[in-house]
């Protein structure tokens, strides 16, 4: 999902950082009023950009024949809320674009929209309705955090479908290329990341019942059983 | 259970991650030769781009590039184990202070038993 730094043009560069600086803004005060509040959740935001630093890093390999990598944004949305995820999403896409030449700073914020903000939002309402839903936590879990990663990557297609639409096919037919790319390579990776969301939150619902109860992610009984 | 539910979970991801080495031939490239396989998504989508618009001129260049492949793969590995570093110091953590917080609980029960045992005899 990486744009790479000067490929897009200037005016969808520059649009799509006045689109996602009020989200980085909004979780930047969400973030800062939750520790001054509960200083003890400092740790477990630690876990949450932890895990997007380790999941972003994975590249791994897709049926496609290439690689790509999940975005471990869905556990930060379900654990905090949405906004939360927006500046550690942008901290580990200034650090890739900034080190390794991944992404850039042109297409930081095409970048920081779609991995920083689509993702967790969509996270978070699927969380919201599969809970309503009265879907168990793990199930909830995964859909969350699959879905989110898989709508990244629309999202980044979206990006570059309009940036450069087919000279034929106009908007659809590009929009299309480049999801064969994106979403196509994305869906087992997407599956990995729901999984091993799955996995670090078994472990925190076990060791950490209290913080879990206290996020509202899960009420005592499940945790507990 | 759930360590067995996490046990199987893990095996999941490795065997999605391994299948398509497996799965995936390698296409020919018009040369004949075998091609490259399992290159990144997002170098795919920049050649797309300039199949797009062949015109399309890159209006800025990274600041820093790494040297090679390997100081690139070098960054990467110490992104995610910085990450992993975390994870793993913290469920450390979390997990020696349930344990100590359920060894104080039978502590407390036990006491209290040793404590009705003895005022048993005396009533």
């Amino acid at each position: 999902m990486h744009i790479m730094e000067g490929f897009l043009p200037i005016e969808h560069a520059v649009g799509w950082s006045v689109a996602a600086a009020p989200f980085v803004a909004w979780g930047i005060r969400s973030v800062n009023r939750r520790i001054r509040e509960n200083p003890e959740q400092r740790m477990l935001l630690g876990v949450a950009a932890a895990f997007t630093f380790v999941l972003s890093a994975l590249k791994l390999p897709s049926v496609t024949g290439s690689c790509s990598h999940p975005t471990g944004t869905g556990l930060g949305a379900v654990l905090f809320g949405p906004a939360a995820m927006a500046p550690i999403g942008a901290v580990v896409l200034l650090f890739q674009a900034l080190l390794l030449a991944h992404g850039g700073l042109t297409t930081l914020g095409a970048n920081i929209f779609s991995m920083a903000v689509v993702g967790p939002f969509a996270a978070y309402g699927i969380f919201a309705l599969a809970r309503r839903l009265k879907a168990s936590l793990a199930v909830s879990v995964f859909l969350a955090a699959s879905l989110a990663d898989l709508l990244t990557y629309v999202t980044t297609s979206v990006q570059l479908a309009w940036a450069f639409p087919d000279p034929v096919g106009g908007f659809g037919a590009s929009f299309l290329k480049f999801a064969g790319i994106f979403a196509l390579t994305q869906i087992p990776l997407a599956i990995s990341e729901g999984l091993l969301t799955v996995v670090i939150c078994n472990a925190l619902a076990r060791f950490n019942p209290q913080e879990l109860q206290d996020l509202g992610v899960a009420p005592a009984p499940e945790v507990r059983a | 259970m759930k360590r067995h539910q996490n046990l199987l979970l893990l095996i999941a991801v490795v065997l999605l991650a391994a299948l398509p080495l497996w799965l995936v031939e390698r296409p020919l490239g018009p040369d004949g030769q075998p091609a490259e396989i399992f290159g990144g998504a997002d170098s795919e989508a920049q050649a797309l781009i300039t199949r797009i618009a062949p015109d399309y001129q890159p209006w800025f260049q990274p600041l820093l590039e790494p040297a090679s492949g390997e100081i690139a793969s070098l960054l990467f590995a110490l992104q995610a184990a910085l990450g992993a570093g975390f994870i793993g110091y913290y469920l450390g953590c979390a997990r020696t202070r349930e344990k100590l917080r359920r060894e104080q609980r039978r502590g407390e029960a036990a006491a209290r038993r040793e404590d009705e045992d003895q005022e048993g005899p005396a009533c």
